[in-house]
């Protein structure tokens, strides 16, 4: 079985976001770049199944700032290849990533046939489209999304995916190979490398890079982020200071006030 | 601009979704500020008396077809771009939940579209659609102008209030076709949730911990909060992913909407899919240490702090509160 996974790099939140001087993007020089967190879901459901069918895992990545640390952790993990994608502008739209993708998946060698393409349900950055969808359109194959379970149900026909609905509820479905879906979890959160491994796959693994092919005009108009701005919180919420006994004396004023202690 | 405004009506296991309500309020407005008819769109199979309460759309259009049975995104993106280039609509608004994900982005890159995503509301700026939309974790919020012709727009959960999406009036109501093949995606079951230890839904209270807590072994101090609440603990994705608290206890998008009088948020950074689920709680209090977490944006009451020191100082507050409370 081959697996093939997507990773994508998005800025790391828990840091401050800086706009950039024009006003519709984020500033990259302040950006702290980590993995997308449902990518590494995806990866850690690639190398389960692995451990349980064999085969070989397949990582590709568009190049970003420390995604080198996120391609031999990758190894270090288990994945058997990486490859990076070159020559991409940095702030390109999700749309023209997952083109990109898609071209580079037919073009370079050994990277099809996959009998899976395993990516994450959603980045934090999609603005104009999932890559899930957008990358099995473009490879004309099915699409499920918010996966958190596969399981192999006939070894190059189908898998079973299991769907997370609202309210708790799952679907299970029979999916045909070759298919792409959207992982929101793995069935185990991704398994922790210890540096000592990342340090070794840098030295006995090297990452394929592959310049980004020249993209087909894909006929689409791109969307028009006329502004971006910091989502000021501070509006809305009355917010109560002190240390932390002095806000829970504050807080429990509040809650007496409404009933709520007794 | 001319072409309706369309609102994909979500429905589920033969029920109305309520963000249908919602995006519909939304819709209405937009329709109103182009000056163009609202259509809302419904697929599915044996769906047709679900039209009925669509009244807050000028039209409804259903499609009836058994490979519309269960919410496959293919299907439905497909049966919804046969309708599309049949009647040129201007705008397709498509809920962003569980059930709909996926669609909006199929039928834009069927249609060779492009579209928009995360958006929570629409303003209409000189006759044309600007879509604001809340990225990164719920912190940035873009200004998107759709590109020009069908303006796409995947709308997050709270747009609008469901109530301004219902209406007693009865609206037309039409049947078209569209032509489908079997799928390679098939629905086999649906598993429902077992019966957890406690329903969340029926708790007055509720603290409910995220990434913040830090620690399996920190639960027990939420646990100990709500105990002096007379509540019980619920926890975002991240807590259930790391399976520190079993499904049961998930509140957001693929759990549980809880709507209880006091919801204690904390270490929950707030991102979208969290809010869906709390967001009618009827007061909300929130602790995190990063003062600029979109959580306070929902947030009645914040403090800005360290979870695992406000946590013990205020289950303390109010046993001894409760201890006075009693000797009064």
């Amino acid at each position: 079985m081959h697996i093939l996974v997507l990773l994508k790099m998005v800025p790391d939140v828990v840091e401050d976001l800086e706009i950039a001087p024009d006003g519709k993007a984020l500033d990259l020089e302040y950006l702290r770049m980590i993995l997308s967190e449902s990518d590494d879901h995806a990866l850690e459901q690639a190398l389960l199944l692995k451990e349980r069918h064999g085969g070989k895992v397949t990582v590709l990545a568009l190049d970003a700032p420390e995604v080198d640390d996120a391609l031999f952790t990758a190894v270090a993990k288990g994945a058997d290849r990486v490859v990076k994608v070159v020559g991409m502008d940095a702030g390109s739209t999700t749309r023209q990533a997952a083109s990109a993708l898609a071209q580079v998946i037919q073009k370079e060698t050994g990277l099809m046939p996959a009998d899976l393409v395993l990516t994450g349900v959603q980045a934090i950055d999609d603005l104009d489209g999932l890559i899930a969808p957008l990358v099995a359109h473009e490879l004309g194959l099915p699409y499920l999304g918010i996966v958190t379970r596969v399981s192999l149900d006939a070894p190059g026909q189908s898998v079973q995916a299991i769907k997370e609905y609202p309210g708790g509820v799952h679907g299970e479905f029979e999916v045909k190979l070759p298919a792409v879906l959207g992982m929101q979890a793995a069935e185990k959160p991704p398994r922790y490398v210890p540096v000592a491994k990342v340090r070794t796959a840098m030295k006995s693994q090297k990452i394929d890079c592959t310049l980004v092919p020249t993209l087909a005009d894909g006929g689409w108009l791109a969307i028009d982020v006329v502004e971006m701005k910091r989502n000021e919180p501070a509006g809305h919420a009355e917010m109560l200071e002190g240390d932390p006994d002095q806000v829970s004396g504050k807080l429990c004023g509040i809650l007496a006030e409404r009933g709520l202690v007794a | 601009m001319t072409g309706n405004v369309w609102v994909v009506a979500e429905q589920w296991r033969g029920h109305l979704s309520e963000i249908t309500y919602e995006t519909l309020a939304l819709g209405r407005e937009v329709a109103d500020g182009l000056g163009v008819p609202l259509t809302a769109v419904l697929a599915g199979s044996g769906i047709q008396e679900l039209a009925q309460t669509l009244g807050c759309a000028d039209s409804v259009l259903y499609v009836d077809h058994p490979l519309l049975a269960e919410p496959i995104p293919e299907l439905c993106a497909e049966a919804l771009a046969q309708l599309i280039e049949a009647r040129k609509p201007c705008a397709l608004l498509v809920p962003l939940t569980n059930v709909s994900l996926g669609v909006g982005t199929l039928v834009a890159t069927r249609l060779g579209n492009s579209a928009v995503n995360f958006c929570k509301d629409i303003q209409i700026v000189d006759g044309k659609l600007r879509a604001i939309c809340v990225m990164y974790g719920g912190k940035i919020e873009a200004a998107v102008e759709p590109a020009g012709g069908l303006a796409i727009v995947g709308v997050w959960p709270g747009a609008r209030p469901a109530d301004k999406g219902r209406s007693e009036r009865s609206p037309s109501i039409e049947e078209a076709t569209v032509t489908l093949e079997d799928t390679r995606v098939r629905l086999k079951r649906y598993i429902d949730p077992e019966a957890g230890d406690v329903d969340l839904t029926k708790q007055d209270v509720l603290v409910a911990v995220g990434r913040g807590i830090q620690s399996r072994d920190n639960i027990a101090l939420a646990e100990e909060l709500a105990h002096a609440l007379g509540g019980e603990v619920a926890g975002s994705r991240p807590v259930i992913d790391q399976g520190w608290l079993p499904l049961s206890r998930q509140v957001g998008k693929s759990g549980l909407a809880v709507k209880p009088k006091l919801y204690v948020a904390l270490g929950i950074s707030g991102a979208p899919e969290h809010i869906e689920g709390m967001k009618d709680s009827a007061l909300i209090v929130a602790v995190n240490s990063d003062a600029g977490a979109p959580i306070f944006n929902v947030a009645h009451y914040g403090i800005v702090g360290d979870v695992l020191e406000t946590l013990p100082a205020l289950t303390e507050a109010i046993a001894a509160r409760k201890t006075a409370g009693h000797h009064a």
